[in-house]
């Protein structure tokens, strides 16, 4: 019951397990997201499904190690088993040929935006990609991306690899060599997304970003996940994740993910000093 | 002869934890009856030709043969005779309104005290439990016939139970981790202990009942799939009430902001409130929870529990028109919960960094009765006032969840998101689809939900026949 079939790690704090999960596999829509537990004190997790195939029954999830729950999961080996899964959850992404495609990806964002990359290019658009992170060791999915785009940039903040920059100012470069673009997908970390989609929000180009609110049940019956969307409340695990960029309330947005910082570093602590036992 | 005479009209109290002790615990605030109590009270019942309580139960529990087997000490007799009728005991002693329901209309209740049925619910379903005696019963033989059960709350379980002992292939889906429903993530383990509910769910499995965890119906897969592709050959839908509502007041998003659905899930379903829990929960000096029902009551008790020093009820009617059981409020009041009557939030202040500081009320006062016939709150004019607190809980209700009827084009839903289901026989606008519980009627009660599934199993039986 959900295996993991494959375990990689593609840089110090990133991995991608592939997972046993037919039915998630044959279901599963670009823009959807798991939920998995995996251990009796844990916590309900999140992640989009970074790819899958329903051929042979699985999907795929890429995860960042960045609170106790992370850690405990990037620390399970190939053939144990999850403890939960359930999925798919949300809203696929509303895929279509709008023309030309921007997708822009940022960290561990790229992984939820590769299914979309994957299905806009499907649909007969012409994609340009943009991906970045802070440096050449933490970027993922390079080639994938590559593959599937028709142009293809690589940023990193520090330039050690590609541009040396954000994918904002990438974008910001296309725009001043005159290039134009029918509809944009963002999907990064809370404040690469708000400034990012800033500048295609303001160059008139229909936007999405997927959100990563704190999440329980992904059903819709907590209403932790709350965001506010043009000055609604919308819930991201049933309404999203997906939301039209343009009226999302980031600021609110970046202080909820931040609710249990303290909680989360001081558990990753006490984890520390049992595995070094202190 | 008096002294006889008097004692007949008067309940025998459940000891229970002193609420000094028990605000630092968990653990559940009745011990229950002993035998001996259990029998006192149990010669108490009229034992009536005509009991008047049996038709105030929604699932028709034989009160006076259950207590007749209690008052003559065969209390594993007691519980096998209410499984006859309900398959949760032990759940509908501890969170049932009796007082509403069968022990208002005791005989007894005229001139003293009506028997307490429910807690002889709960010390025959108890006893039964803790002295191994559950026993299966006699189910028909097995019909072909497969049934799909969404949702594994209290009107699930009980059709489940019902169809599987009358010889269906019955199959529940549940989107969490753990069967329940409402059972675990919503009623808190100082009323209700999830280990009871993990018995009682156990023993559906025994019927036979199979329970698959992790599947959200409408997600992995629609109704129509369940019928025409995994050949069910009927489904019942009771997905409840999980759709929490808000205020739509400024800085309701504000950290420390919580649904009463996601406070209890965090703290019951994820045991936040155990140390080793991975799940975070913020534990507020003072907390603020907006509500007047049971789920309200169970929210600021269960924040006093967390380490509270102020948890304070605020409700824009009177104690009058509170919804919450009044054994509830007595509970709350008793642990030093402070009630804010007659006061409505009208804005939630945050600090820079965007956790809640303080909840802006403004005072009430009632003026004529609304739709409800209960007197409506209108506010005073200039009448704000703050109460500091790092933690709210928003307790005012649930609408239902719309994922089910989302995905199933063909069910007819009511203009409140509710699906329309006959109340007599649970038949929903589509064939051979059953609903019942919260779906159906709104938030209400467990055993509304329990005796919706009861309807709903005989329509099953009848249907499929």
């Amino acid at each position: 019951m959900n295996t993991i079939l494959k375990r990689e790690q593609l840089s110090p704090q990133v991995f991608r397990f592939r997972i046993d999960a037919p039915k998630i596999a044959q279901k599963r829509k670009a823009g959807q997201f798991i939920i998995l537990r995996s251990s009796e004190e844990g916590e309900r997790l999140p992640l989009t499904i970074a790819n899958g195939n329903a051929k042979e029954g699985w999907i795929e999830i890429i995860f960042q190690v960045v609170g106790l729950g992370t850690r405990l999961l990037s620390e399970l080996k190939q053939g144990d088993s999850l403890l939960d899964l359930v999925g798919p959850l949300g809203k696929p992404t509303h895929v279509e040929n709008f023309g030309r495609c921007i997708c822009i990806g940022g960290g561990v964002g790229i992984a939820p935006l590769y299914p979309i990359v994957c299905a806009l290019k499907e649909a007969g658009n012409n994609l340009t990609t943009i991906i970045g992170a802070r440096n050449k060791s933490l970027l993922i999915l390079e080639n994938e991306m590559k593959a599937s785009s028709d142009q293809f940039i690589v940023a990193t903040d520090d330039g050690s690899y590609g541009h040396h920059g954000f994918v904002s100012d990438v974008f910001n470069n296309l725009i001043a060599e005159g290039k134009k673009f029918d509809f944009a997908i963002v999907i990064g970390p809370a404040i690469m997304m708000k400034v990012t989609t800033g500048l295609t929000v303001k160059n008139g180009i229909k936007t999405f970003a997927s959100l990563n609110p704190i999440m329980i049940d992904g059903t819709g019956m907590c209403g932790g996940c709350r965001v506010t969307v043009h000055g609604e409340t919308k819930f991201a695990c049933v309404d999203g994740p997906e939301f039209d960029a343009s009226g999302i309330d980031w600021g609110l947005l970046v202080k909820r993910l931040d609710s249990y910082k303290l909680f989360e570093s001081e558990s990753l602590k006490k984890h520390a000093c049992r595995l070094e036992g202190k | 002869m008096t002294e006889n005479k008097n004692e007949r009209f008067i309940k025998t109290k459940m000891k229970e934890q002193s609420p000094a002790a028990r605000v630092g615990n968990f653990n559940e605030v009745p011990f229950g009856y002993t035998e001996d109590e259990a029998r006192k009270e149990a010669k108490r019942c009229l034992q009536c030709k005509k009991p008047l309580c049996v038709e105030g139960c929604p699932v028709e529990v034989k009160i006076p043969e259950f207590i007749k087997c209690i008052a003559d000490g065969e209390f594993a007799a007691a519980a096998r005779k209410l499984k006859e009728t309900n398959a949760l005991p032990a759940v509908c002693g501890r969170v049932c309104p009796q007082e509403e329901q069968c022990e208002i209309k005791c005989v007894l209740g005229k001139k003293g005290e009506p028997v307490a049925v429910g807690n002889l619910e709960r010390f025959a379903a108890d006893w039964e439990r803790e002295n191994s005696q559950i026993s299966i019963p006699t189910l028909k033989p097995k019909n072909g016939k497969k049934v799909g059960i969404v949702g594994s709350g209290p009107a699930g379980l009980t059709i489940a139970g019902e169809l599987a002992k009358e010889g269906f292939d019955v199959t529940v889906f549940e989107a969490l981790h753990e069967a329940g429903g409402v059972l675990v993530y919503g009623i808190p383990e100082f009323r209700l202990p999830k280990e009871i509910v993990k018995k009682e769910i156990n023993y559906l499995e025994k019927l036979g009942v199979k329970i698959i965890r992790n599947y959200v119906v409408g997600k992995a897969a629609t109704i129509d799939e369940l019928m025409n592709e995994e050949k069910y050959d009927a489904i019942f839908v009771g997905s409840g009430a999980g759709l929490p509502s808000f205020m739509n007041i400024p800085g309701e998003n504000f950290i420390g902001v919580y649904s009463a659905n996601e406070y209890l899930t965090r703290s019951n379903l994820m045991k936040a409130y155990k140390d080793d829990a991975l799940t975070p929960i913020i534990r507020g000096k003072s907390v603020v929870t907006v509500g007047g029902g049971n789920v309200a009551m169970d929210s600021a008790r269960t924040a006093l529990r967390l380490g509270a020093e102020h948890s304070i009820i605020v409700y824009r009617r009177s104690e009058a028109e509170m919804p919450a059981r009044k054994a509830e409020v007595h509970h709350a009041k008793e642990e030093g919960i402070e009630f804010n009557l007659l006061c409505n939030p009208v804005e939630i202040l945050s600090d820079e960094k965007g956790f809640a500081r303080a909840i802006r009320c403004i005072r009430m006062e009632l003026g004529e009765p609304d739709a409800s016939g209960r007197r409506r709150p209108v506010p005073v004019k200039g009448s704000e006032y703050e109460i500091p607190c790092d933690v709210v809980i928003i307790a005012i209700g649930n609408s239902p969840n719309p994922l089910i009827p989302n995905t199933t084009p063909d069910i007819e839903v009511s203009k409140w998101g509710t699906i329309v289901a006959d109340e007599k026989t649970g038949r929903t606008s589509k064939k051979q689809v059953y609903a019942g519980g919260d779906i159906v009627t709104g938030a209400a009660t467990v055993i509304l939900a329990m005796g919706a599934g009861k309807v709903a199993a005989r329509s099953v039986v009848e249907d499929l026949r």
